[in-house]
């Protein structure tokens, strides 16, 4: 899915052969019968200078990624360290109120949590079983045309930009629940949750789908020369020699929908609120810093870094779930 | 080893070949007496590549059977017919019979339900595969897939085919435990176990011992010759000399024809084939 890398590697190409062609200036055409062998074996100090020029710019590139990553978490620290100065931690996590733009300010984070939980399970609930029956379908039993035209629509689910899929829940299918729940309000977390999830599926189904391919065809064999159907193989068998990846994708999937911002921002409402009803209005975390990174508080009053201390929440349940997968794909990890 | 138990079958070829052309139905029934499957005029297809050439053998109940030959001579597709394992992959074709005793069945045949086949007729491959789960699962796998929940059913049948692997005294207070934390050997006669457990009538091993070493393949041998007092075998080598030491019967197979086939002991000793003469004494690899 992250087709993006692509570019920067490109470059790199370009860059490498043209310094190739600096440091292996093309020898003459030799004779035929000469032999391609090396005259003598003296240390060649043009062939290691450039293995060290490539080893310091492949180190290089791979470093500026932690820098970039670790200089957002000083920036969500520092700013956040500003806000915890007027706030009290005590009172951000426990206060039920989060009211930083009115006279009587409240500043508990808890409401903003409640809607980011609601909508992702919501999603969740849509994505992981739709996401994993796609991805047991694609892997095993379609046949390789079906596969082939299935998979590019698929991944075009998850290239629809998210603000399409945001009024897609507000001007479609908020009105269609609506029909079932007449109570239903204009903005909610159901409607939210339930488009975020199909926008959801394609991560979880593309990454549960190549972890299941990748289960070596003589484990199923073994299954189907056991006299076993191909569901019960798939279900018994495969998924369970791929549950490492499959958890990987779920995890993705948990990832996407915390830091989902668009379809939320969009169709949740944007009102903080303290509930577990997903019928109900909310914000998320991420709604929330939307809504305030475009308004105009000036830069440096305390409502304006709440949106570090809420950022820095994000980061934290994010951060939280990533580990959760990362323990439990290593503990699942099968050697085939 | 097994010419005394095939004493008076002294050529199988003849065998098969009177078989086929006899009218006599006595005749026909006294060489089919103790016969376990005959394999009739099979040919077989990869898309248009034809693999098996109108072959003709017998397999004898109780008896080990050996298919060998060069890399590439069909002895492993001839071997996975037995189990319709070709059905899994799209443009395999079979024409031809491989008949199954008593039942006089074609395996082979468009009504009957390759799971139904593989249900009586298990497999080892070459390459251990236990499943991702506990000893105790991998081997009542082919049990829960029959639909057997009583766990006093699972248990003996668990601990019966263990035992007849082999296996049971080293994994017996270690059930639970993951299969893939047994060593190699070990997980294939894990892997003979889960076979076992269901009672199948014939048992295929596809080079069973190719990915182990010399101890863990004396073991598995050993496992064969044990074996055979109870169900049929046929089992794929690329060592003659395991061939040699774990079977009665012998087929050599060549590009996809049955060049030679034969009570072990002749066909290695005296093959009437000049074919088979050189691969055995090891001119034609």
């Amino acid at each position: 899915m992250s087709q993006g890398c692509n570019i920067p590697i490109v470059i790199f190409n370009l860059f490498g052969s043209a310094l190739n062609r600096y440091l292996f200036v093309t020898p003459p055409q030799l004779p035929a019968e000469t032999t391609t062998q090396p005259k003598t074996l003296g240390y060649s100090h043009r062939r290691h200078l450039y293995e060290r020029l490539i080893e310091t710019l492949l180190f290089l590139m791979a470093f500026a990624s932690v820098v970039i990553t670790l200089s957002i978490v000083v920036m969500l620290v520092k700013e956040s360290y500003v806000f915890f100065q007027h706030v009290p931690l005590w009172d951000f996590l426990t206060d039920t109120q989060w009211t930083p733009l009115f006279d009587n300010a409240h500043y508990g984070i808890l409401p903003l949590i409640s809607g980011t939980l609601v909508s992702s399970a919501v999603a969740l609930s849509v994505a992981i079983p739709l996401g994993t029956i796609i991805a047991i379908y694609l892997s095993e039993f379609a046949p390789f045309i079906v596969r082939e035209i299935a998979k590019p629509f698929l991944e075009l689910l998850g290239g629809v930009p998210t603000v399409v899929y945001g009024y897609f829940a507000l001007l479609f299918v908020t009105p269609l629940l609506q029909k079932i729940f007449p109570e239903l309000p204009g903005f909610s977390l159901l409607s939210a949750g339930l488009v975020m999830g199909i926008m959801i599926i394609p991560y979880v189904s593309s990454m549960a789908e190549d972890a299941m391919r990748a289960v070596p065809m003589n484990l199923r064999e073994g299954s189907y020369a056991m006299g076993a159907t191909r569901l019960h193989t798939a279900i018994r068998v495969v998924a369970p020699a791929a549950f490492s990846g499959i958890a990987a994708s779920y995890i993705l999937g948990i990832s996407r929908a915390v830091g989902e911002t668009m379809v939320v921002a969009i169709a949740a409402g944007m009102q903080p609120n303290l509930t577990w009803d997903p019928m109900e209005p909310a914000a998320t975390i991420t709604a929330y810093i939307v809504q305030v990174s475009l308004g105009d508080l000036p830069h440096g009053s305390i409502g304006y870094q709440t949106i570090f201390a809420a950022g820095l929440t994000l980061f934290l349940i994010t951060i939280m779930f990533n580990i959760i997968g990362h323990i439990v794909s290593r503990r699942y990890r099968e050697v085939y | 080893m097994g010419a005394l138990a095939a004493q008076g079958n002294e050529n199988s070829k003849i065998e098969v070949e009177q078989l086929h052309h006899t009218q006599d139905n006595a005749a026909k029934s006294a060489i089919l007496t103790g016969c376990k499957s005959e394999i009739r005029d099979l040919d077989f297809f990869y898309g248009d590549f034809h693999a098996l050439k109108n072959v003709n053998m017998l397999l004898h109940e109780r008896q080990v059977t050996a298919l060998i030959g060069p890399s590439g001579c069909g002895k492993s597709t001839l071997l996975r017919c037995f189990n319709r394992m070709h059905d899994l992959y799209p443009g395999t074709r079979y024409v031809g019979d491989i008949i199954l005793h008593p039942d006089n069945v074609n395996i082979l045949s468009r009504n009957v339900d390759p799971i139904e086949v593989r249900m009586r007729i298990s497999m080892v491959f070459q390459k251990p595969n236990p499943f991702p789960k506990s000893i105790y699962e991998n081997v009542a796998y082919g049990l829960r897939v029959r639909g057997v929940r009583q766990r006093a059913i699972l248990d003996e049948k668990v601990e019966e085919a263990l035992r007849g692997a082999a296996l049971w005294e080293e994994v017996k207070d270690r059930m639970n435990t993951r299969a893939f934390e047994l060593s190699g050997g070990q997980q294939q006669r894990l892997c003979i176990a889960r076979a076992l457990a269901t009672d199948p009538e014939i048992l295929l091993f596809d080079e069973p011992t190719s990915a182990l070493d010399p101890i863990a393949t004396a073991s598995i041998e050993e496992l064969i010759a044990d074996l055979k007092k109870k169900v049929t075998i046929l089992i794929v080598t690329h060592s003659m000399q395991q061939a040699a030491r774990v079977s009665d019967y012998t087929a050599y197979m060549y590009l996809g024809e049955l060049i030679e086939f034969g009570v072990t002991d002749t066909v290695f000793i005296k093959p009437k084939n000049k074919m088979t003469e050189d691969y055995i004494t090891g001119r034609v690899g």
